[in-house]
């Protein structure tokens, strides 16, 4: 069984090819970073996923069954999330508004949705931080708070979009940790979007790379090299690797494949 | 002063207005919409004249022609509804084809004010029925709607996510806005809805961190202001409408120093 699995999918934006016959799968609990530059589709695959994106040909299927809206299965993290960031609500009423939000009618937060807005509060440890007001968090600590939603509702599948853009390496740290575990403890699987691959690079089982419109899913090793990525991001790319760490440069030196990472906040791809 | 007719009634219509305004208001602030709903206010300017013009209450055309406009505005979706420009505009528009209407109909100027600027005091006791009723419906909608309304106001792309109607949530939401602002323009008139609508539930928001506290908080302080209003403008004789804007004001102002104070 495969949390995720896309099926020679074609996915355009506009004119623009996003994914053009891209397939791979992911295994259950299986924790996989994903890559790529900047308008190369980490967003709108999970969107597609997420049945929120059109896919123009192919098969998307999430745990073996098509692509619905809305899906209880997937626990979400959106990359942009810049309104809640000045909000005076405490991180427990943020929380609590996803954790019943979906339902109309008269709606009471009962026993049952308060426990679980804390156990999933526990789970990203931050229980805590939750009873500040979220707009006074430090942006990890956010992160934290904000992560929890993902677990609501007990997913299979996590999406997490750029969840250590703009976090200081301390931060960023621990929110990989956290993934790690949340994916080993609850036995789920997650897909986690980064523009770096270092900070991510000793907790993911694989790696998903993105780029011209294919996707290439592999151990770091086998996919993070010159060959591969120069065909994904259509240009001679070098891959240096030094103490565990890994550099990816660009012998044209008018890409700049680092320069990507700092771009992020006005990108909605 | 209660043993007046005209000042039950007036408290009376007020008190609904308020709780009604200060609820709804919340999440116009929430949702960072506050310029819609003032603009939604001017677009009751021409409903109202309009509707007199035609021979038909004025209260009616208020409520119609709001409910029309926010009902289009938040189809449109959140893009035009934050988008400053467009609003202003159709604020605009909307008291210029107000103004024409009342130059149709001779007759105008008393009741041009009294739409403007609210004539408190004037409310028949027979609208207070009407008043309620709207009052209460709308809230009960506001209560069916109220959880995925705040779910897509605070995180509109996870609410997405997680299959809530986002352009559904915003048309209702603007619906009912509609009812408070041609309720409160009985009171305060279309101009200073503001007063009423956003005053207090953008001090609640400053005063308290929780969110059903600040629902309740404005609900609270916007009836306080109307009645407060109210008690100000028997005792001076100077106009009600003042005494709410100023009170919601000396609130508002207040609030903002109090969280400042805190820090």
């Amino acid at each position: 069984m495969s949390a995720l699995r896309f099926d020679d999918v074609t996915i355009k934006l506009g004119r623009r090819d996003i994914l053009s016959a891209a397939s791979f799968a992911i295994g259950d609990g299986e924790f996989v970073g994903m890559l790529g530059a900047n308008g190369s589709g980490k967003t709108t695959l999970m969107r597609a996923a997420l049945g929120l994106v059109p896919v123009a040909s192919g098969v998307v299927s999430v745990l073996d069954r098509p692509v619905t809206r809305g899906n209880s299965a997937i626990g979400y993290m959106p990359q942009n999330r810049g309104a809640i960031a000045g909000s005076r609500l405490t991180g427990w009423d943020v929380v609590a508004s996803a954790a019943i939000g979906r339902r109309f009618g008269f709606v009471r937060l009962d026993q049952t949705a308060r426990h679980e807005i804390d156990w999933a509060l526990d789970e990203v440890g931050a229980r805590d931080l939750a009873r500040r007001s979220i707009g006074e968090l430090s942006g990890g600590e956010r992160q934290k708070v904000l992560l929890s939603q993902a677990l609501l509702g007990r997913p299979r599948l996590l999406l997490l979009d750029e969840p250590l853009m703009s976090l200081d390496p301390a931060h960023q740290k621990s929110v990989v940790e956290i993934a790690r575990r949340i994916c080993d403890d609850l036995k789920v699987a997650i897909v986690f979007s980064a523009h770096e691959l270092n900070p991510l690079v000793n907790a993911i089982d694989r790696v998903l790379y993105l780029g011209s419109g294919a996707a290439v899913i592999g151990p770091v090793d086998e996919v993070v090299t010159g060959p591969v990525l120069s065909r994904l991001y259509g240009t001679q790319i070098e891959v240096v690797r030094s103490k565990g760490r890994y550099f990816v440069l660009a012998l044209d030196e008018d890409v700049d494949v680092e320069r990507d990472a700092h771009r992020h906040d006005d990108a909605r791809v | 002063m209660f043993e007046y007719d005209f000042m039950r009634t007036a408290f009376a219509a007020s008190g609904i207005a308020a709780i009604l305004a200060g609820t709804v208001g919340y999440f116009l602030v929430l949702r960072g919409q506050t310029f819609a709903g003032h603009a939604l206010s001017h677009a009751g300017f021409a409903g109202a004249t309009g509707a007199v013009l035609f021979g038909l209450s004025p209260f009616a055309g208020l409520v119609g022609f709001t409910a029309l406009i926010g009902v289009a505005m938040g189809l449109f979706g959140e893009k035009l509804a934050d988008r400053d420009v467009a609003i202003g505009m159709m604020l605009s528009l909307a008291l210029g084809l107000g103004l024409l209407f009342l130059h149709f109909y001779t007759s105008a100027a008393t009741q041009a004010a009294a739409l403007l600027f609210g004539n408190v005091l004037g409310v028949d006791s027979s609208a207070l029925l009407d008043l309620l009723l709207l009052a209460i419906v709308s809230l009960a909608a506001l209560a069916l709607i109220g959880r995925p309304l705040v779910f897509a106001s605070l995180q509109p792309e996870l609410a997405e996510a997680r299959g809530v109607p986002l352009r559904f949530v915003s048309a209702a939401l603007l619906a009912i806005v509609a009812v408070a602002v041609a309720e409160c323009a009985q009171i305060v008139g279309v101009l200073l809805v503001f007063t009423l609508m956003v005053g207090p539930a953008a001090a609640a928001i400053n005063l308290t961190r929780r969110l059903p506290f600040a629902v309740a908080l404005s609900a609270g302080l916007a009836l306080l202001e109307a009645w407060g209003g109210l008690t100000l403008a028997f005792y001076t004789d100077w106009p009600t409408s003042f005494w709410i804007t100023a009170l919601s004001g000396l609130v508002f102002f207040g609030s903002v120093a109090a969280r400042r104070f805190a820090r």
